[in-house]
C-alpha cells in the first residue's frame, strides 16, 4: 500500500531537476558588462551594431567574454569592472562623438555569468529588487485636473483662432473652471459659431446660457475626451520621463504605470542619484506667451500695480518681464528642443520643432507680433519663470523655431534639456522616493541569507533528533521545497526583495508543520497499535484533510496581501503565496514518495525510524523503537 | 525522543473560564495601549522622509541634531540604527520643502558640522500615500476575515469559523497592542507579519478543529468538553513543535535580519506565542459556548424507510 506508481516517481523526479536547473543560475554571480542601446525610437539596435561594438573592442584590444544582442540592446560581458569601465568610455566616445545629441545609451550593468545553456532555457538568476540591488525608486502622482486644465486653456486658443478664421465675431472667450465660456452680443452670431465649433470640435459638449446682450456658449468637455486625455496624458509623461531617463544611461529603468494616474519609476544600480532626482524632479510645464510692452506697463507693475491680464516675472538672467497671462502655445505643442548653432552666424541656438497645430498658431502669432517679444515660461510646482524671451524678427512658418542671440553653449545646453523636460502633457509630483545605497543592498542579501540558513539549520537538526529518519525526509522536503520556490521565483521572474527573503523563511518555518502533522499522525497511529505500513498509509492519508485546511487559510490571507498590497508588502505576499504552493508538494508528495522507496519495497518492516514512540503503560504493549 | 508522554486528556475545558478572562484581560490592556499611546507608525503611513546614514566610526547623534538645526530643520528625530555607527534621520512632511532634493540638503548640512557620513538610504513618502496604504491596510485585514470565516463556516460549521476568527483577531489586537506599549515602529512590513500570523494561527484552530470533528464522529458517549480535551491533548505535541519550529526560523531572523526584520520577526513572535494559547485554549471554549455538539457532525439518517435514491416517496 506503500508503494507509488512509477508515473508518480516520475514526476517527482522531474519537478526536482526542473527546480534544480532553473535555481542553478543563481549560484553563478554576475559579472561586469556595458549595454548599448538606443536613445532613439527611430534607431534600432540590430547585429550591424553588435559588429560594431565588437569592432570598436577588438581596435582598442579590450578582451571580452562575449557579445550579444538582445531585446534591449547588445550587451559586452566584460572580466573585471577596470576593463569594464575603460569599455564604457571607449563605446561612449565612438557611439556618441556629439556628447550634446547622444544616439545610444551606454550603461554600465550586470550580467548573470551562468552557462549559455542555462540562459538558452530562460533559466535565469531572480530578479533582485531595489533593496537587495540598490537603486533609485519613485512614485509620481500625475496631476489629472491640471492636464484637463491644460487642455481648456489650449481649446480656448484653438476656439478663439478657429471663429477668426471663419469670421465669427465674438466678444470674449474665457476658461472658468472646467468649462471654457464663448460670449455673443446676438444669437445668430452664436448660432454661427455654435455649427462651426459642432463641425470641428467633437470633444465639446455645447450649451446655450444667458439672455438678452449677454448671450453665452458653454463648453465642457464629454467624459469620454475627459478619459482620452487623462490616458494621453499619462502616456506622454511617460514617454517624457523616458526620454529624460535615456540621458541618465541606465541599464535596466523601469518606467510603468500604476493605477490610473501614477507612474513608478525604478532605476536600479544608479549611483548618482543625485542627477536622477534632478532630472526626474523637475515637474514641469511650459507655455509660451507675449510679453506686454506698453510704455510705463513695467514700471508700474514694479510699483506693486500689476495691470490686468498680465504677470510679473524675472527673466533667468534676473530682468524683471510683464507677461500676458494669456497662453499663446503650451508645451504639448512641442515635439522637440535640441541646442545648436544657427546656420549663418554660428551663434549657440536652442532649436525647437513644434507639431502641426503649434506650427499654424506660431505662424499666426508671429505674424502679428514681428519686432516685439514673446516669453517662454517655465512652470514648476505653481511658480513660474522665463526661461527666454527672444524677440520677434519674422513670421516663423513650418513649425521649426530658432532662439539664438546672447547665450553661451552651455546655455542653449540647459535651455534645450529645460524645453524638452517643459513637453510633459500633465505636471508631476513626486509621492513616494526610495534611494538605497548599493552597499545596502548587499548587507540586506546577507542578512536575508543568513536568517534563512541558520533557521532552517536549527530546524533541521532538530528534525532529525526528533523524528530520527522520518526527520531526515522531512529536511529533505523542506530543502526540496526551498528548491521549488527558488526555481519559480527566478523562472517568474518575481522581484525578490527583503520582505520577499523574509517571506522565503517564513514560509519555510511554517512548511515544516505538514511534515509534523504527518510524522505525530505516524507515531500515534503506531501508538494505537497499527502495524508500520498501515500506520504510514494512515498517517498520510488522515494529515492531508488537516495539512489542505490549514495551507488554505494561510493562502487567503496571502492573497489578501497580494491584492492589496504595495511595495514591500507586495513582495512579501507574492513569495508567501508561492511558497505555500510548493511546501504543499513538497510535503505531501516528496516525502512520501522519499517513504515509499525506503519503506514501501519491504515486504516485512518490524519498525520505524521515526524516533521514540512512547506508549502509557496501561496499554501494556512493549515500546516500539 | 518524545517529549509528551500524556497519560489522559488534560482538562483544559475544565479551566476553560479561567484561560478566557486571562485573555480578555490581555485584550482590554492592548485596546488601552491602543488608545491611550496609538501606534508609532512608520514613514510609510505619516509620510515624511527617512535618510538613513553610515559613518565609519561610532557616530556622533549631538553633532549630527545640531547641524541638522542650524540647517533649519524642525522636529526631526536622530537615532541609531542597528550599530552605533548607523544612524537613521526622520524627517516630517513638510509642504514647502523641495522633497527631490532633501537627501542631498541633509547631506551638505551634515558635512559642515558631522563631515564623514555614507548615505545608505532615502525614504520619502508624501501624504497621500499614507492614507491610502492605511485603507488597503485595512481592506486586506477584512478580506483576510471574511475569507476565513466563510472557509471554515464551508468546511466545518459556523461556530468553528466564528470562535477561530474571534480568538485570531484578538491576537491581532494584542500584536498591536504590544507595538503600542512599547512604542515599536509599525511599519508596512509589520502589517505584513500581522496578517501573515492571522491566517497561521487560524490554521492552528483548524487543526484542533479536524481533531474535534474526527472524534466527534468516531467515539460516542463523550461530552463536548471531552471531546475537545481530547483533540486538544492528542494535537498538542504537533503544536508546540510546529511553532517551536517556526519560532527557530523567526528567532533566526530576529537574530541575524538586521534592523529592517527586527520588528517583523518581533510581530510574528508575539503573534506566534499568543497564537498557540490563543487559537487552542480561546477559541475551543468559544466553540462550546457557541453549542457545538456531536449531531451537527453525523449526517441525519434517512428518515422514511422504502424511500428511493431520490428520496421521492410513493
Amino acid at each position: 500500500m506503500n508503494r507509488y506508481p512509477l508515473w508518480k516517481y516520475v514526476i517527482v523526479a522531474l519537478a526536482l531537476l526542473f527546480g534544480l536547473v532553473y535555481t542553478l543560475p543563481n549560484f553563478f554571480g554576475e559579472s561586469p558588462a556595458v549595454q548599448v542601446s538606443s536613445a532613439k525610437a527611430t534607431l534600432k539596435i540590430d547585429e550591424k551594431t553588435r559588429e560594431r561594438v565588437a569592432r570598436v573592442l577588438q581596435t582598442a584590444g579590450i578582451e571580452s567574454n562575449g557579445i550579444f544582442l538582445d531585446s534591449n540592446g547588445v550587451k559586452v560581458r566584460l572580466q573585471t569592472t577596470d576593463s569594464q569601465l575603460q569599455a564604457k568610455d571607449l563605446l561612449e566616445k565612438q557611439f556618441n562623438p556629439d556628447a550634446g545629441d547622444p544616439q545610444y545609451v551606454v550603461a554600465l550593468n550586470l550580467l548573470s555569468s551562468s552557462p549559455r545553456w542555462l540562459t538558452s532555457l530562460h533559466a535565469l538568476p531572480m530578479y533582485l529588487g531595489l533593496d537587495l540591488r540598490g537603486g533609485v525608486h519613485f512614485l509620481l502622482q500625475v496631476d489629472m485636473k491640471g492636464a484637463l486644465t491644460k487642455r481648456l486653456d489650449s481649446i480656448s486658443g484653438d476656439l478663439r483662432s478657429l471663429l477668426r478664421d471663419k469670421t465669427v465675431r465674438h466678444a470674449g472667450i474665457t476658461r472658468e473652471g472646467d468649462r471654457v465660456v464663448i460670449r455673443f452680443r446676438d444669437n445668430e452670431t452664436r448660432n454661427k459659431a455654435r455649427v462651426v465649433l459642432e463641425d470641428s470640435q467633437s470633444d465639446l459638449l455645447l450649451v446655450d446660457q444667458g439672455e438678452g446682450d449677454d448671450l453665452r456658449l458653454v463648453a465642457t468637455l464629454k467624459p469620454e475626451a475627459i478619459k482620452r486625455i487623462q490616458e494621453f496624458a499619462i502616456k506622454q509623461n511617460m514617454t517624457t520621463l523616458n526620454n529624460r531617463i535615456n540621458e541618465l544611461g541606465v541599464a535596466e529603468p523601469v518606467i510603468a504605470q500604476q493605477g490610473a494616474d501614477r507612474i513608478v519609476v525604478q532605476l536600479p544600480g544608479v549611483q548618482d542619484t543625485a542627477k536622477a532626482k534632478d532630472i526626474l524632479g523637475r515637474t514641469a510645464t511650459l507655455e509660451i506667451r507675449m510679453v506686454e510692452e506698453t510704455a510705463g506697463a513695467l514700471e508700474a507693475a514694479q510699483a506693486g500695480q500689476v495691470p490686468f491680464g498680465t504677470e510679473l516675472y524675472v527673466e533667468r538672467g534676473g530682468m524683471p518681464l510683464l507677461v500676458k497671462k494669456q497662453v499663446v502655445l503650451t508645451g504639448d505643442r512641442l515635439t522637440d528642443a535640441q541646442p545648436g548653432f544657427d546656420n549663418q552666424t554660428n551663434e549657440p541656438a536652442v532649436h525647437l520643432t513644434l507639431d502641426s497645430a503649434g506650427a499654424r498658431i506660431f505662424k499666426d502669432v508671429t505674424r502679428d507680433n514681428v519686432g516685439k517679444r514673446m516669453a517662454i515660461v517655465l512652470i514648476e510646482k505653481g511658480k513660474g519663470e522665463v526661461v527666454t524671451a527672444p524677440v520677434i524678427r519674422a513670421e516663423i512658418g513650418g513649425g521649426r523655431v530658432q532662439i539664438s542671440g546672447r547665450m553661451s553653449t552651455m546655455e542653449a545646453n540647459d535651455t534645450a534639456l529645460l524645453l524638452r523636460a517643459g513637453s510633459l502633457a500633465a505636471p508631476m509630483e513626486i509621492i513616494e522616493e526610495r534611494t538605497i545605497g548599493p552597499s545596502l543592498g548587499a548587507d540586506n542579501i546577507q542578512k536575508g541569507f543568513q536568517s534563512t540558513m541558520w533557521g532552517f539549520a536549527a530546524i533541521a537538526v532538530f528534525m532529525i533528533a526528533y523524528y530520527q529518519l522520518f526527520g531526515l525526509v522531512s529536511v529533505i522536503a523542506l530543502a526540496s521545497n526551498l528548491l521549488f520556490l527558488v526555481a519559480l521565483l527566478s523562472l517568474l521572474q518575481a522581484t525578490l526583495t527583503l520582505p520577499g527573503i523574509a517571506a522565503i523563511a517564513l514560509t519555510l518555518g511554517m512548511a515544516i508543520d505538514a511534515n509534523v502533522l504527518i510524522n505525530e499522525r505516524i507515531r500515534e497511529e503506531l501508538r494505537n497499535g497499527s502495524s508500520p505500513q498501515a500506520a504510514i498509509h494512515t498517517g498520510y492519508e488522515r494529515a492531508f484533510g488537516t495539512i489542505l485546511d490549514s495551507n488554505i487559510t494561510t493562502l487567503i490571507a496571502g492573497i489578501a496581501l497580494l491584492i492589496f498590497g504595495s511595495g514591500p508588502v507586495r513582495g512579501f505576499a507574492v513569495v508567501h503565496c508561492l511558497g505555500i504552493l510548493t511546501s504543499l508538494f513538497s510535503a505531501v508528495v516528496v516525502s512520501r514518495a522519499m517513504i515509499n522507496l525506503i519503506y514501501g519495497r519491504r515486504r516485512k518492516v518490524e519498525s520505524l525510524a521515526i524516533g521514540q514512540v512512547w506508549k502509557p503503560a496501561n496499554v501494556g504493549a512493549a515500546e516500539i523503537k | 525522543m518524545e517529549f509528551f508522554r500524556i497519560r489522559k486528556d488534560i482538562p483544559f475545558m475544565r479551566h476553560a473560564v479561567v484561560f478566557n478572562v486571562i485573555s480578555l484581560l490581555t485584550f482590554l490592556l492592548a485596546v488601552f495601549f491602543l488608545f491611550s499611546r496609538g501606534l508609532h507608525l512608520s514613514v510609510e503611513f505619516t509620510g515624511g522622509t527617512l535618510i538613513e546614514i553610515n559613518y565609519a566610526q561610532a557616530a556622533n547623534l549631538e553633532k549630527v541634531r545640531e547641524s541638522l538645526g542650524k540647517a533649519g530643520y524642525s522636529d526631526f528625530s536622530v537615532q541609531n540604527f542597528g550599530s552605533s555607527q548607523d544612524v537613521l534621520i526622520r524627517l516630517p512632511l513638510k509642504a514647502e520643502q523641495n522633497t527631490a532634493r532633501i537627501g542631498e540638503s541633509v547631506m551638505q548640512a551634515l558635512d559642515a558640522e558631522a563631515p564623514g557620513a555614507t548615505l545608505r538610504r532615502v525614504e520619502f513618502v508624501g501624504p497621500q500615500v499614507g492614507r491610502e496604504l492605511a485603507e488597503n491596510g485595512a481592506l486586506a485585514l477584512l478580506l483576510v476575515v471574511v475569507g476565513i470565516v466563510v472557509y471554515l463556516a464551508f468546511r466545518f460549521e459556523w461556530r468553528f469559523s466564528v470562535s477561530a476568527i474571534i480568538a485570531n483577531l484578538h491576537d491581532v489586537i494584542i500584536i498591536l497592542g504590544f507595538f503600542a506599549f512599547f512604542q515599536w515602529e509599525f511599519s508596512l512590513s509589520v502589517l505584513a507579519a500581522v496578517l501573515a500570523v492571522l491566517g497561521y494561527s487560524v490554521n492552528e484552530s483548524v487543526v484542533v478543529f479536524d481533531r474535534v470533528r474526527e472524534t466527534f464522529r468516531k467515539v460516542r458517549g463523550l461530552t463536548t468538553p471531552q471531546v475537545l480535551d481530547h483533540a486538544i491533548t492528542s494535537t498538542i505535541s504537533r503544536t508546540i513543535i510546529t511553532h517551536g519550529s517556526t519560532q527557530m526560523m523567526v528567532l533566526s531572523m530576529l537574530v541575524f535580519g538586521g534592523e529592517t526584520l527586527y520588528y517583523f520577526s518581533l510581530a510574528l513572535t508575539i503573534g506566534i506565542c499568543f497564537g498557540i494559547y490563543s487559537s487552542v485554549l480561546v477559541a475551543s471554549p468559544l466553540v462550546m459556548w457557541l453549542g457545538v455538539s456531536r449531531e451537527q457532525f453525523i449526517r441525519p439518517k434517512k428518515q422514511i424507510e422504502g424511500a428511493n435514491e431520490d428520496g421521492a416517496v410513493v
